[in-house]
């Protein structure tokens, strides 16, 4: 009986590079020996979207894309599906969730330098998922056809009406009417089931490709290629499977605990992970006294408030997310880690962390003249953090980088 | 004899590939065409048509047009008075960054010396001004005499719809077509007497 399994699988194995593909992505490949929970949450996020993707296939089975029923049909998945409940709260729980572990996951990046070279483009593929993943959470956003989905889109969608001269064509082009209709809710549909989780799948595909060919990095900042086994392997590490999957199961099981708590207890997350007006149907003709992001856009819309000029808010908005892009060519420090650089990067690392949470909170709270002069400090601290990396990194003495791990 | 051949193939791929490009622009359209709005999308944006003679004075109501709110406002004698005491507040006073469709009929910015006719949707990022005509100091103006002031972003218009300083809203609140004819209000149309 196994003599003719593995028959079949050489078979296979010898038309599909199974073994060879498992082994190199998933199993036997070469990860530093030390590292601390930072590096987890590249897993968690992988996890996070298989979770994304089997709970939304699950939605739109039940869900209508039209304007008459998409707000029902979410309150039928609500009340009348068995479990519909569950099934929702899992993908907005997962939302939120996505969002909270790309942010600790790209903060990892920034501390321990995971965008130095050689990985610069393992870095440039994840600002482009956190780019898709912006896009997909907001047109997912205005798939219930709330009140906040609908005023949501329209500051959103409105904002391309800054862009001079074709700008109010290409909003209603992007609506396909003169308001935010079934039309434009259909499309965004088709949008968020199809064309985004295609572009994301495929770009954390290659976001992992480029990591495994180039290897992972470690919070000492330490090149483990440099000291290798007589088989080419680096001395300071250890094949992934089984001693970073141990690792990363615990880390797993603690995180989907937190998830399942949320799920079950707090999936409104007290209005920061589905906001309360969007318990009530889309009307356009009653804007919200309030209108907020949901808590993972809320830094980027506390600094489109904060400039007081619609197109250069967003110029201020776009720049913020952009220049995340060319981080790798800003960082001209000889150490990766922030345990090895100077004083001025441990400080503005620290500002700007400081300045981005502060941004956020700013981002979902009603305007007043404080705190839009706090918005203005704020966007200003964050982006002199990396327009002045070339600088201080630079300049700053740096301690000796460890040869080995 | 490889040089000659190259040359040839480099012709060959130019041509096929500078073919191959054109075609794009035409495969394109209809992609792009598909996201413009329909029949149905532009049949259901026509005219509103509403009497207006009911109005209180100093009231405001709104109506959609396209399902976007249309603020009508039938000014008292004070708040006409008041048009001329916020300019040096305003940003624009005579609308001339914008297409004013009726510039200098009346001080309303409409074609009725009496009514106000402007779109309810803030210029900033598309939320609906609040209206607040009573006179008194207000947390966002100490010396408001009366207008719309934006919950989302701060914007603040005066009584007709024009921006204030120093506010996020760019341009003033556009006036749509509209005519009267007797009491009857017509939005959408321009009723061609302009």
């Amino acid at each position: 009986m196994s003599e003719v399994i593995g028959k079949m699988f050489g078979w296979f194995n010898s038309r599909l590079p199974i073994v060879n593909t498992f082994e190199r992505h998933l199993s036997k490949h070469p990860v530093p020996s030390k590292v601390n929970f930072w590096y987890l949450f590249g897993a968690l996020a992988s996890v996070v979207l298989i979770i994304q993707i089997v709970s939304g296939i699950w939605l739109i089975m039940p869900y209508s894309n039209t304007e008459e029923e998409a707000f029902s049909s979410i309150e039928y998945i609500m009340r009348d599906v068995d479990y519909g409940w569950v099934v929702r709260y899992m993908h907005t729980t997962g939302a939120s969730m996505f969002f909270a572990v790309v942010y600790l996951h790209m903060f990892r990046g920034l501390l321990y330098g995971s965008y130095q070279k050689p990985k610069e483009l393992v870095w440039i593929f994840g600002c482009a998922i956190y780019l898709a993943m912006m896009a997909e959470g907001f047109l997912g956003y205005v798939l219930p056809y709330g009140q906040m989905s609908y005023w949501g889109a329209q500051v959103i969608i409105s904002l391309f009406g800054a862009i001079p001269y074709i700008g109010e064509s290409l909003e209603l082009w992007v609506r396909g009417d003169y308001y935010i209709s079934g039309i434009t809710v259909s499309r965004f549909f088709a949008l968020h089931v199809v064309a985004l989780p295609l572009v994301l799948i495929a770009l954390v595909f290659l976001h992992l490709v480029a990591l495994h060919e180039v290897g992972a990095g470690n919070p000492e900042g330490v090149d483990i290629e440099e000291f290798l086994d007589d088989d080419g392997v680096p001395l300071d590490s250890v094949p992934f499977f089984p001693y970073k999957v141990l690792n990363a199961l615990v880390g797993i099981g603690v995180f989907m605990t937190v998830f399942a708590i949320i799920m079950f207890f707090f999936p409104e997350g007290g209005g920061y992970f589905i906001e309360m007006a969007n318990f009530e149907e889309a009307n356009p003709l009653v804007t919200p006294e309030h209108i907020a992001p949901v808590w993972y856009y809320s830094p980027y819309y506390a600094m489109l408030r904060a400039v007081p000029d619609k197109l250069g808010g967003l110029i201020v908005m776009g720049s913020a997310v952009a220049i995340l892009f060319v981080v790798p060519w800003l960082d001209k420090s000889k150490a990766a880690s922030i345990r090895y650089k100077g004083t001025y990067s441990k400080l503005a690392i620290t500002l700007f962390a400081i300045s981005f949470l502060t941004l956020g909170y700013l981002g979902t709270v009603g305007v007043t003249e404080v705190r839009k002069t706090m918005s203005v400090i704020c966007t200003f601290i964050y982006f002199s953090f990396f327009l002045l990396m070339p600088i201080y990194t630079k300049y700053e003495k740096t301690k000796e980088v460890p040869k080995r791990l | 004899m490889q040089e000659k051949d190259n040359t040839r193939r480099k012709v060959l791929i130019g041509l096929t590939s500078a073919v191959t490009l054109s075609g794009i622009p035409f495969a394109a359209t209809p992609f792009i065409a598909a996201w413009n709005p329909s029949a149905r999308a532009k049949a259901a944006g026509a005219s509103v048509k509403l009497d207006v003679s009911k109005m209180m004075y100093g009231q405001q109501i709104q109506v959609a047009w396209r399902k976007q709110p249309v603020f009508i406002i039938r000014h008292t004698e004070e708040s006409l008075k008041s048009l001329e005491t916020t300019v040096p507040k305003l940003a624009d006073p005579n609308s001339e960054q914008i297409e004013e469709l009726y510039r200098g009929m009346n001080a309303t910015r409409s074609k009725s010396e009496e009514y106000t006719v402007i779109a309810g949707v803030c210029t900033h990022l598309g939320c609906s001004p609040k209206y607040h005509p009573e006179v008194e100091p207000k947390p966002w103006d100490a010396t408001w005499a009366g207008g719309f002031f934006c919950p989302c972003h701060g914007s603040m218009f005066d009584m007709v719809g024009r921006v204030f300083k120093g506010v996020p809203a760019p341009t003033n609140l556009p006036v749509p077509p509209h005519f009267f004819k007797g009491s009857i209000l017509t939005i959408g149309e321009d009723g061609g007497n302009a």
